[in-house]
């Protein structure tokens, strides 16, 4: 099975309980496939049950970028949040394992 | 101005725990105009309040000093303005220690200008106003506010460009605003020139992290390879009068310097990439695009701005009571049900035993899944470290925690190893918004004749 992991890189970000992920895929064909199958309601299941509102994305072609907000996924963040990751650094390789079709 | 009427901007640190090294490179060889250290982060600035509130003369960078002798001796020979946020919550004070160091290594006069208005502690105080987190009025909170800091812009900056300062100590600025502030100054820009203000924004940005824009927090030893990350080099900007730039890092260092670094820059922490806010201006990096120059050398350029806010954001550090931990090891067969175990135990005897609520009490298993919030967790692991947390208003209770956890060695479950606990006191930190008028910032110089 194809994951994400093998066709992008992904940056996490922090703000208050919102995560960010910035998705970039690595060839001009990845960012055709992934901006089709990294739907918001495909990026949200694959973090649920910890996101609490709607999944936004923006789309940043010049850059082969995908930026997902993903609120409420970070409790109380990281000034907040007693867990050892507050920043939800480390959830950036959680969206690296999300499955991929072959082919459109 | 140097050269080709670019100016070069080093970034020296990304954040308050950064190296030292890279900064000393780039002051030595970068053959900069500009050194910014940026320092602060949404808690740092609130435990500078809570240790000046100990001590009037604590409260800033505890890496100022050393950070400004390795580098002062080779900014004022070559004339390099410095620049920091390194001043935390006592800009004052932070200035009188470069002054000290100033003496030390420098061999001429050095001018140290500190830029103060960003406690807005009695402003808010006064203006009540509505907490983000909370949806209420600052006045309804319970807990002791010990700090208010409004994140201030590069305008309040330019006063201490403009009497030819040495070294720049501010508190609670906008990250990049401190690359932002140099370049107004360079070039003249307008403080309404939203366009160009959005470009020197976006280069700010980028550098604002400083070793994550050359490929160290991009690295991943099989998909992002990257040479010499012990030795990273920090990057620097020439940045042009209309605000486009070309990045680079200095000859011989570690890293990597590429479109693909760039990118995963230029959206780190930005939600809205068409709005991001700052004092300064209400920055669109949609437009953005990056091109390969030579080696590690990468051009940006397609960055533009609006208006900027019309109110300035504050962060507030509230004391929320005490944080108490403890972690232990458990390995081999059954480690994870055995850590399982030992966590239902401390949880119970918190609550039991010392009247510690179980609402309180957070239980993680590193190793198995913790840093994924339980959205993927494995059922078997060869090892896995338990680690209990506990919320509690003082001290003495949060050493409680890491007691309990160490308690395990020899009341079971079998074959827990290393022990750790700590304790650490909590910022509770929020934010809210305040007017520009209740801001007024200042500029209080220094001068250290050699």
């Amino acid at each position: 099975m194809r994951t994400v992991d093998d066709l992008a890189d992904v940056r996490t970000g922090d703000k208050g309980d919102t995560l960010i992920l910035a998705v970039f895929p690595r060839t001009e064909d990845d960012y055709e496939l992934l901006s089709r199958t990294m739907t918001v309601d495909a990026v949200a299941t694959h973090f649920a049950p910890l996101v609490t509102g709607d999944v936004r994305r923006t789309d940043m072609p010049l850059v082969s970028g995908l930026v997902f907000e993903l609120p409420g996924v970070l409790g109380g963040g990281v000034t907040g949040s007693p867990v050892l990751d507050g920043h939800g650094k480390c959830l950036s390789y959680h969206l690296l394992s999300m499955a991929v079709p072959e082919s459109l | 101005m140097s050269r080709d009427g670019t100016i070069r901007l080093g970034a020296g640190a990304g954040f308050a725990g950064d190296r030292i090294d890279p900064a000393q490179v780039l002051a030595e060889r970068g053959e900069l105009d500009y050194l910014i250290f940026e320092c602060l982060g949404e808690r740092t600035v609130a435990t500078g309040q809570a240790r000046k509130l100990l001590d009037p003369k604590a409260g800033y960078d505890p890496l100022l000093a050393a950070r400004m002798r390795a580098v002062l001796g080779a900014t004022t020979e070559q004339g390099i303005t410095v620049v920091t946020n390194s001043g935390a919550a006592n800009p004052v004070a932070a200035a009188a220690v470069v002054a000290q160091v100033a003496e030390q290594v420098c061999s001429r006069s050095v001018r140290i200008a500190a830029v103060t208005g960003d406690d807005v502690l009695d402003a808010v105080r006064r203006i009540d106003p509505v907490v983000w987190e909370t949806g209420r009025p600052l006045s309804e909170h319970s807990e002791e506010l010990v700090s208010a800091n409004a994140y201030i812009g590069a305008d309040a900056v330019l006063p201490a460009l403009d009497v030819d300062a040495d070294v720049i100590v501010t508190g609670r600025l906008a990250d990049p605003a401190l690359y932002l502030a140099p370049l107004m100054h360079e070039f003249g820009w307008a403080g309404q020139d939203w366009e160009t203000l959005g470009a020197g924004t976006a280069v700010g940005h980028l550098l604002e992290c400083a070793g994550q824009l050359t490929g160290g927090y991009f690295a991943d030893p099989v998909t992002k390879p990257v040479r010499g990350l012990a030795n990273l080099g920090f990057p620097f900007g020439d940045v042009r009068a209309d605000g486009t730039a070309e990045f680079g890092k200095v000859e011989g260092t570690g890293g990597e310097l590429s479109r693909r670094t760039c990118a995963e820059q230029l959206l780190y922490e930005v939600g809205d990439p068409a709005r991001y806010l700052t004092p300064d201006v209400t920055a669109d990096f949609t437009g953005v695009s990056f091109e390969t120059i030579g080696p590690d050398r990468v051009a940006v350029s397609g960055a533009t701005g609006s208006t900027r806010p019309e109110e300035l954001k504050v962060t507030l550090g509230f004391r929320g009571g005490w944080l108490g931990e403890g972690q232990i090891s458990y390995a081999g067969p059954r480690a994870l049900q055995r850590a399982q175990l030992a966590g239902e135990i401390v949880q119970q005897r918190l609550w039991e035993v010392h009247g510690i609520p179980a609402e309180n009490v957070g239980v993680e298993y590193i190793g198995a899944g913790a840093a994924f919030r339980g959205l993927s967790a494995p059922t078997e692991v060869p090892e896995v470290r338990l680690r209990v947390t506990a919320k509690v208003p003082d001290a003495e209770t949060a050493a409680l925690v890491g007691w309990e956890v160490e308690s395990l060695y020899t009341n079971g479950p079998a074959g827990g190893g290393g022990a750790r606990s700590s304790r650490a006191e909590v910022l509770a930190i929020r934010s809210c918004l305040i007017p520009r008028a209740q801001v007024t910032s200042a500029v209080h110089t220094t001068e250290v004749t050699v």
